[in-house]
């Protein structure tokens, strides 16, 4: 009864928007990329820049209170890629300052991005592991 | 004297009175339909604190200060302040009340806590053991945000069942007087819990509180609906007002159009962005201190069942997996000591 009476989630609506969002995110990554291979750094190098300079982006945003707005619309668009992982990081720090800098920032920044961190690493352990074995 | 009637309701019999009352709100309440009826209204919802859990005490004392202000009553005058809010051990209202010297009880019923505290302000006075008592409680957007969800500046999708927690505060004075609004009944509700999980549907988790807590009411006063002009409940939002209809309907009451909800009242729902509505203990609080009781003061309004839903989960036992265990208090107020025809 309580799941008819809850309407759903605009679905064609909110997926779009992602798709749109999301692709707009790599392909502004991709300019970096291509800009900076065009400079006549390594593959490796231009890769390292380009995050670096989306994390940036994604933090300024959330600092400047629009990350939240757009990512209303956006949803997954800015979720998933390494913009998302930023406003994690960044919007519990801002959020937590009054609690001050040890125990308010420093141990509440990983409340949200903090599980990806570990099972992100916990996961590329048993890889290694594999890799080791078999490989 | 307060008599008991059936199992859950206390008819008030000295109908004590709501002397006077506050309602402070923030720039999103201003913007919605109520927003010209706020005593007090701060577009910035910092209420130039450092904190937002300091925001939410300032509100607690400006709503105070109105209430005491409106009704030419001084602190001291006050025999017991019933007070309540969302936060960890009920801070908004300890900080906000510290400094006034009235004995306080604290209170948590969550978005409930308005009719809890009022019920238990009149059943104070009706008893005479309190000349005058304080009922207050608020909520903060950006301090609930935080204790039960997200950072603010989180980029995340806020489903269509969620609903907006009001920034704002309510506060009554209640006494002896010849004039209305008169609490001419109370209820106190039952826990109820039919094992809703997802704490972005509050709506769904509390309509069978309220259901149960308006059966029980009018099954005790042998009243009906019909006899009410308006049934008010709390903040179920667009969700919880539909099954709260429809839980009713299976017990062959019907409301027959007479139900209103604070958290559909306060915003606009097409406009705000406030998807199923708005909730809070604020939301019940500053709809009946700024819309509700005024009208019933100037006699628009003749009966109301003021019904205060809360979800009585945490953010640790959301996570422990646990349902929400939903509450209704309910508060009939009156512009007339009497029933109309009766007596």
């Amino acid at each position: 009864m309580s799941q008819k009476a809850a309407p759903n989630s605009k679905l064609w609506r909110n997926m779009l928007l992602a798709f749109l969002v999301g692709g707009l995110i790599c392909t502004i990554g991709q300019g970096v990329m291509s800009w900076m291979q065009a400079l006549g750094l390594s593959r490796e190098d231009g890769g390292a820049i380009t995050s670096i300079s989306l994390i940036f982006l994604s933090a300024l945003l959330t600092g400047f209170n629009c990350y939240d707005n757009i990512a209303k619309h956006a949803g997954a668009g800015t979720l998933v890629p390494i913009t998302g992982f930023a406003n994690a990081m960044v919007s519990p720090a801002l959020e937590f300052k009054r609690e001050g800098f040890i125990l308010g920032v420093g141990a509440k920044m990983f409340s949200i991005a903090g599980p990806v961190i570990l099972y992100g690493s916990a996961a590329s352990v048993v890889y290694g592991l594999i890799l080791a074995i078999f490989g | 004297m307060a008599v008991k009637t059936g199992n859950h309701t206390y008819l008030l019999e000295n109908t004590p009175s709501v002397l006077s009352f506050g309602a402070v709100g923030s720039k999103k309440e201003s913007e919605g339909p109520l927003g010209r009826y706020f005593d007090v209204i701060n577009p910035d919802s910092s209420f130039g604190e450092s904190s937002w859990e300091k925001a939410e005490s300032k509100m607690v004392q400006i709503s105070v200060g109105q209430a005491l202000s409106k009704g030419n009553f001084e602190a001291d005058q006050i025999d017991v302040a019933f007070a309540g809010d969302l936060l960890n051990q009920c801070i908004g209202s300890a900080y906000g009340l510290r400094d006034l010297g009235i004995p306080f009880v604290g209170l948590y019923g969550a978005c409930s806590t308005m009719a809890e505290s009022l019920a238990l302000a009149a059943l104070f006075v009706d008893t005479a053991i309190a000349k005058k008592a304080l009922a207050v409680t608020s909520s903060h957007f950006c301090s609930a945000e935080r204790q039960f969800r997200f950072p603010l500046e989180y980029g995340g999708q806020r489903p269509p069942t969620a609903q907006w927690t009001v920034t704002g505060s309510g506060a009554c004075v209640v006494g002896e007087s010849d004039a209305a609004p008169f609490v001419r009944a109370v209820t106190i509700g039952c826990i109820e819990d039919l094992g809703i999980k997802d704490a972005n549907n509050m709506g769904a988790a509390m309509a069978p509180a309220a259901a149960k807590t308006i059966s029980h009411y009018l099954a005790d006063t042998r009243t009906r609906p019909e006899d009410y002009d308006m049934i008010l409940t709390g903040d179920l939002g667009q969700v919880g007002s539909a099954l709260l209809e429809q839980l009713l309907e299976q017990e062959k009451v019907d409301l027959k159009g007479r139900h209103q909800d604070c958290g559909l009242l306060i915003y606009d729902r097409k406009q705000q962005d406030v998807h199923a509505g708005g909730s809070g203990c604020g939301c019940a609080a500053s709809v009946l201190c700024s819309f509700i009781l005024p009208k019933i003061r100037q006699g628009t309004l003749g009966d109301v069942l003021f019904v205060a839903t809360g979800a009585l989960m945490s953010p640790t036992s959301s996570m422990q997996g646990e349902s929400i265990p939903g509450i209704a208090h309910l508060v009939h107020l009156s512009s007339g000591r009497r029933r109309k025809g009766v007596e």
